[in-house]
């Protein structure tokens, strides 16, 4: 570098800059003659290919929106399909006066302002000349006394639109979900172009999980229409593709059967397949019917089902928790085992109460005179409190938090549906957490009872025992067996995920544990004993009963005197054949007192149904 | 401006011009061009008067500001550049925390009493403080120099690209970058950033742009294939300006314009309306007239008392170039659909007033100029 570069001078710098001003100056023009050029091209060269298309003025493009793909069970039988629906639409160039032409066709047609609002939004985001639908679900009168008046309403369409339908009803409307207009939330999430002519989308459940799947690719149609708008003719027309029709690993007839055998409880079942995790029934009761939801429901009937003390629209197997009580106890107990806190052999004395060393206050067992000397198979078996309460105090609740996560509580299973909810395994840094205080030894004991802090979904109950069943083994629960692709038809098949394995320390602490299980049902002093009468296979389960309120420390619980709304939830879990396991149940039934009264029977009849075919 | 023959008239009006420190001839054209602009709004919003209205308030506060910009002295201008900088980048980050979601980008900031894209100030602060830093330094700019100008370019615009805001993110890097051209940077680096980059380019398709911008790149290599998206603009504004012809349909007699064919017509494809009423003709006027704008500007430019000057009404003026290329290139289907207005006639505030600013910078440095003299 020579000295002289160092210096400034500013008549070389100005002169520099001038030489980079006059090539920019020529670079301009050089491409502004380009835009020129293009101008030439278009207006001039081309012109008559454009002033054509401009003139004729009439060449419109229309979206034609995809049929939405069906939904089968596992067998095949249709849980949703399209039927035809006539709607009433306008096309709002069309029209001179829109209030006064709305004024004229409520004489023919009844709608509301709820029809006219989503009427003006859906209006917003249409392409020019794109009708737009007023209302959805025209009844046979209606269609005659518009169609023959339609010649007064320049710019007012009755058009044939195929609707989602859902043959079954109310039947299975939790697992399925349902699908509705799309209103300006959905519209953020959706790819504009693809939803140009599509009205519904999925709100819930299946239906919205596998949205992408079920929608299918959007079509274009161009057309050639008169002054007035009216299509001549169409030019050209890239069809719709279908959206894929899916597989639900869903057993209708055993989720009819599930929930017939609910009668009026409430309450939640998830019928499990622990070989793969496949969903084979998933019940929440009670139900409502979605085909209300598909063309925009009244709010007569939304505030129905709304204000219900009921909760019909509460989707409680994936989004309700629950205490799960003494459905717990065989993981403790398993824990107890494999962590060498216990072994099988050692026996706890129950004279119906428990007390922690220097703590006057008493923590109850179920039965008032104590259930005398236990081990872990009888405390099991009977489902012993006092047992448990010494088991979780000399685990430690940082032992049992860790170990009861491995089956999956306090986590979301990842089901292929939505609005589902993780619980809650409690632990000294959730509490910290949460609430700002730390951990007392008296959380430890009831959550070994499966009270206190602790919450699961019934999914997760169903999940987490049929881990238990596959010793470790935890799939990750599956709605969809197979998607069904469309134009070609190739049927993908979905694979069995693993979401969790819990290594086996000694396989004779599994067995057990489970052998206390299948002492549950068929032992004589089992606590689910009744359901074993007439069993042609072998079932393991447990039952639990969740409190609803606390009782004070010397009241007494008395079942005909408690409100319903305040009376315990009843649960059952069950894994059977024993030995072979091909299904696991959880069922809650709220507020239904006992789990061996009746939660334990509608497992059983789930399970009748489903291992004995022809019942 | 009244143009009269009379002599006394003409020495007054040239008076109070040069008393407001205003260039007569830049102020003469961006009144023509802003006079054009009103008429087409007019149509293009559906003879909305009203409309009409709002713009010419626009372009008089705009025409105000420009005013007040161009009073003040280029020395105080070039030492707040820095400050204006990194108020701007602050702003920036401020959005990023704060900012209000518009159209699916985040870009706006509320003060309560007014809301403004703080993207705004970086187009002219940016090429600002480069020129501030570039001017005392020997000129053709070394390689420690280059780099620190592009990390100032590149921060403000990686920040605007990430709202994302395509447009603006071109509009402030291509003013930076402006600057360092004219400061000499070295052929064979400006050659050398060209090949990488190209090379880079399919690394850059994969990876740097949204799936969005992917697809309008592919929209304009073929327009039939997307008619419900991106594709439906293209085609419809190819329509309404070759349905022009050579001296165009007439004013508000646009067909396509005004049966509602054209997307955004008010806005960034208001050529397209201006092309269909005005044909080829008019179009090529209008070109001239922006033609005349910038080499009005690079004339001060080239003009100019110090680097500061020259460096920074050069690069301003290209910036207004880009502007004007990449909207009517983007409305004639030769570029990509990205959100940049054709300067001075789009409907809307925003631009207008950074713009008309910018113009007052170059006023303030002819006549730094003159009155050093």
């Amino acid at each position: 570098m020579s000295k002289r570069e160092h210096l400034k001078d500013d008549f070389l710098e100005h002169r520099l800059i001038r030489r980079r001003l006059v090539l920019s100056a020529v670079v301009i023009v050089a491409m502004l003659s380009l835009v020129i050029g293009r101008l030439y091209v278009l207006q001039v060269v081309e012109y008559d290919h454009y002033v054509t298309l401009s003139d004729s003025n009439r060449i419109r493009i229309k979206a034609l929106p995809p049929t939405r793909g069906l939904i089968y069970d596992r067998h095949g039988v249709v849980m949703a399909d399209n039927l035809p629906a006539y709607r009433l639409e306008i096309v709002r160039e069309q029209v001179d006066d829109l209030d006064e032409t709305l004024e004229r066709l409520r004489q023919y047609v009844e709608f509301d302002d709820q029809d006219l609002k989503r009427f003006k939004q859906a209006s917003q985001r249409r392409r020019p000349y794109e009708s737009v639908a007023l209302k959805l679900n025209l009844n046979d009168e209606e269609v005659a006394r518009l169609a023959v008046n339609l010649h007064q309403f320049e710019g007012v369409e009755i058009n044939a639109r195929l609707t989602r339908n859902y043959p079954l009803g109310a039947h299975a409307v939790h697992a399925l979900g349902y699908v509705s207009r799309i209103d300006e939330r959905d519209l953020g999430e959706v790819d504009e172009v693809e939803y140009a002519g599509t009205t519904h989308i999925g709100k819930l459940g299946v239906e919205k999980f596998y949205e992408k799947e079920l929608h299918g690719k959007v079509g274009v149609q161009q057309v050639e229409v008169n002054a007035n708008g009216r299509t001549l003719r169409v030019l050209s027309e890239t069809p719709p593709v279908q959206g894929s029709n899916l597989y639900l690993t869903i057993d209708s007839r055993l989720q009819r059967i599930a929930e017939q055998a609910f009668g009026d409880m409430n309450g939640a079942a998830v019928a499990i397949d622990p070989n793969n995790g496949e969903i084979l029934a998933l019940v929440s009761m009670p139900v409502f019917d979605p085909n209300l939801f598909v063309n925009g429901i009244s709010y007569d009937n939304y505030n129905a089902l709304r204000d219900s003390p009921d909760r019909p629209l509460f989707n409680r197997a994936l989004s309700g928790q629950y205490p799960p009580g003494s459905t717990t106890k065989p993981f403790y107990g398993f824990a107890g085992l494999e962590l060498n806190v216990t072994t099988a052999d050692e026996e706890t004395y129950c004279p119906g109460y428990y007390r922690l060393p220097n703590e006057p206050r008493k923590y109850r067992d179920w039965k008032k005179g104590g259930h005398g000397h236990m081990n872990l198979h009888d405390a099991v078996t009977q489902s012993c409190d006092v047992y448990f309460y010494d088991l979780a105090y000399r685990l430690g609740i940082d032992h049992m938090s860790e170990f009861m996560q491995q089956f999956g509580f306090g986590q979301k299973t990842g089901i292929d549906s939505t609005g589902e909810r993780s619980g809650l395994m409690p632990s000294r840094e959730w509490k910290r957490g949460a609430e700002g205080m730390p951990w007392f030894p008296g959380e430890t004991l009831i959550t070994g009872i499966g009270q206190g802090a602790v919450l699961v979904t019934p999914l997760q109950l169903a999940d987490s025992i049929a881990a238990f069943a596959e010793r470790g083994t935890r799939y990750r629960p599956r709605m969809v067996k197979a998607i069904e692709k469309i134009p070609d038809y190739t049927r993908v098949e979905s694979e069995p995920v693993v979401a969790g394995q819990y290594e086996i320390q000694k396989e004779i602490n599994w067995e057990h544990v489970h052998k206390a299980m299948i002492n549950v049902v068929h032992g004589l002093r089992g606590t689910a004993h009744r359901i074993a009468q007439g069993l042609d296979y072998q079932v393991a389960g447990k039952t639990g009963t969740a409190q609803v309120f606390g009782i004070a420390q010397d009241e007494e619980y008395d079942e005909d005197e408690v409100h319903e709304k305040l009376r315990d939830h009843a649960l059952f879990v069950a894994y059977a054949p024993a030995d072979q396991p091909r299904i696991a149940v959880a069922v809650i039934v709220e507020n239904g007192g006992h789990g061996s009264s009746v939660a334990a029977p509608i497992a059983r009849r789930i399970m009748d149904a489903y291992l004995l075919e022809d019942t | 401006m009244n143009q009269t023959i009379d002599f006394d008239s003409v020495s007054v009006s040239r008076r109070v011009v040069d008393a407001l420190r205003l260039d007569p001839v830049l102020l003469a054209l961006l009144l023509i061009l802003a006079a054009f602009g009103s008429m087409v709004l007019y149509s293009a919003s559906g003879a909305d008067y009203a409309a009409m209205i709002r713009q010419m308030t626009r372009i008089m506060v705009a025409m105000l500001l420009l005013v007040a910009t161009a009073n003040i002295p280029l020395r105080m201008m070039r030492n707040i550049s820095v400050w204006l900088y990194l108020g701007g980048i602050g702003l920036l980050v401020a959005v990023i925390l704060f900012g209000e979601v518009g159209k699916g980008a985040q870009r706006w900031l509320d003060l309560g009493f007014i809301r403004f894209q703080p993207s705004e100030i970086l187009k002219l602060a940016v090429p600002m403080v480069v020129a501030a830093y570039l001017a005392d330094r020997v000129l053709p700019v070394g390689l420690k120099e280059l780099i620190v100008s592009t990390i100032m370019v590149l921060i403000p615009v990686v920040l605007i690209a990430r709202q994302p805001d395509l447009g603006t993110a071109i509009l402030v890097g291509s003013a930076g970058f402006f600057v360092l051209f004219l400061a000499g940077v070295r052929w064979k680096i400006i050659i050398g950033t060209g090949v990488l980059l190209s090379a880079m380019t399919p690394l850059l398709w994969k990876f740097g742009l949204h799936d969005y911008q992917r697809n309008r790149i592919l929209t304009l290599l073929d327009p039939e294939s997307d008619p419900l998206g991106s594709g439906y603009h293209i085609i419809q504004s190819k329509i309404a300006i070759g349905s022009g012809g050579i001296y165009g349909k007439g004013w508000l007699n646009g067909t396509q314009s005004q049966l509602d064919f054209i997307p955004e017509r008010s806005t960034d494809f208001i050529f397209s309306v201006f092309g269909e009423e005005f044909g080829f003709f008019g179009s090529v006027v209008l070109i001239l007239i922006y033609l005349a704008i910038i080499f009005r500007g690079l004339y001060i430019a080239g003009h100019a008392e110090d680097n500061f000057g020259r460096l920074l009404a050069g690069a301003l003026s290209l910036t207004f170039f880009v502007y004007l290329f990449v909207n009517t290139g983007m409305v004639a289907g030769m570029l990509p659909v990205v959100g940049v207005p054709l300067p001075l006639v789009s409907y809307g505030g925003t631009s207008m007033v950074t713009l008309m600013m910018g113009f007052g910078l170059i006023m303030s440095i002819r006549s730094a100029k003159r009155f050093l003299v």
